[in-house]
């Protein structure tokens, strides 16, 4: 229901927490106020729960909602290739935790949302590639990491490289980088996050 | 060490008269060059003999120079826990001849032999399994050797109608470029423009 900084006239349980109680530890100051949210988010928090307790539900519209849930739980399948997979390792670990995103890496294909090419598309790989990109559903979406991924990168004038895995899947983001760092595969994360809310459509 | 490595070649040498076609020490390294076709009584002897004992192959590699008549050569190189030495056989050899497999010796061999095929062409006999091992699976030619173009004659791209990956002649929109780095401490010939008056030249 949301973080309440004061008591609040709709009949919820008031704080328990004392502003009026004093500890030995704290004379005449009780238990520090709990850390509340800014005005606005207080003002919409506020506004939905008065709402849900007077009378039961809580109107949206159905984009808005449906957007909310593809964005808040992208759950990426690992396409770790190459070097730029160290730099994913990194952004899901504790520095840029990508699970408080909503992001959790799958293993398989046919349970993830967005495909994250992290590394050298060779030609032997281009099938077994599109393969997995086939293998997924929709709403499915493909951030190309690294240079690598995005153009050839590093090898692109090699005889056994895909010039960017965009020649085998339609791609949606690009995060350029050799590696990208962590920080910026999060930005492209969130990206495509933007990305999804503002072409979000119920079929894509 | 030198000495060390230089009696070991010698002694080598001495073993095996027929197979060994020279020995020499460079840069504290021991080359010893053998025979192509007796390359396996050389590795036997260098692996089993008690001053040697070279008992791990640590590389097997291709080399072409080709503008050598035999253009290939193949390096062993080989290392010795007991004696805490290297030595380097190499043996030389064109696209026909094939050279006698030492998988038989080394059971390592059979891959980085697989793999001398796969990039050079170099045929080995009497391996148990010469196949392709790096390249792509229907991959026509042989990718290190001098004479294959840096960006290959095919590449791939998905087709829509085809459903599939398909290969097509390489199309380059911009062509490799060497670029010639040359280190503005070192190697800077003449005077670069602005720079007249450093000199008292201008």
């Amino acid at each position: 229901m949301g973080v309440r900084s004061r008591p609040v006239a709709d009949g919820g349980a008031p704080l328990s927490a004392g502003a009026a109680g004093a500890s030995p530890a704290n004379p005449g100051r009780g238990d520090p106020p709990l850390v509340s949210p800014g005005a606005e988010q207080e003002a919409l928090l506020t506004s939905v729960t008065g709402e849900l307790a007077d009378k039961g539900f809580v109107v949206a519209q159905l984009d808005n909602l449906v957007n909310w849930a593809r964005t808040g739980s992208l759950w990426p399948m690992t396409f770790g290739l190459a070097c730029c997979a160290v730099e994913m390792i990194h952004a899901y670990m504790s520095r840029y935790d990508l699970d408080r995103f909503g992001v959790v890496p799958r293993a398989s294909p046919r349970q993830s949302d967005v495909l994250i090419v992290a590394g050298t598309l060779t030609n032997k790989m281009a099938p077994a590639f599109r393969k997995v990109y086939d293998q997924m559903a929709e709403p499915r979406y493909v951030i190309s990491m690294g240079s690598c991924a995005n153009g050839g990168g590093y090898y692109h004038y090699s005889y056994s490289v895909v010039r960017g895995c965009d020649r085998v899947v339609p791609v949606d983001i690009y995060v350029p980088g050799c590696p990208p760092t962590a920080e910026a595969l999060v930005y492209g994360i969130l990206q495509l996050q933007k990305k999804i809310r503002r072409t979000g459509a119920l079929w894509r | 060490m030198d000495l060390a490595l230089k009696d070991l070649g010698d002694y080598v040498a001495e073993a095996l008269p027929q197979e060994v076609l020279g020995t020499k020490v460079e840069f504290d390294e021991l080359i010893i060059r053998a025979r192509r076709d007796l390359i396996v009584k050389v590795l036997t002897f260098l692996r089993d003999d008690v001053n040697c004992r070279f008992q791990q192959l640590m590389d097997l590699c291709g080399v072409d120079y080709p503008e050598r008549e035999k253009r290939f050569e193949v390096v062993y190189n080989l290392l010795s826990l007991t004696h805490n030495m290297r030595v380097r056989v190499k043996v030389e050899t064109d696209e026909e001849t094939p050279v006698p497999s030492v998988s038989g010796v080394f059971s390592a061999a059979t891959w980085w032999e697989r793999e001398a095929w796969d990039l050079f062409g170099i045929y080995f006999s009497d391996h148990p399994d010469l196949r392709r091992i790096m390249t792509d699976y229907g991959f026509d030619g042989h990718p290190l050797r001098k004479d294959f173009p840096l960006t290959g004659y095919v590449e791939v791209r998905y087709d829509d109608e085809q459903k599939r990956v398909v290969y097509e002649p390489v199309k380059l929109t911009q062509e490799f470029r060497t670029f010639d780095f040359l280190s503005p401490w070192e190697g800077v010939q003449g005077v670069l423009p602005g720079d007249e008056k450093a000199d008292g030249d201008a």
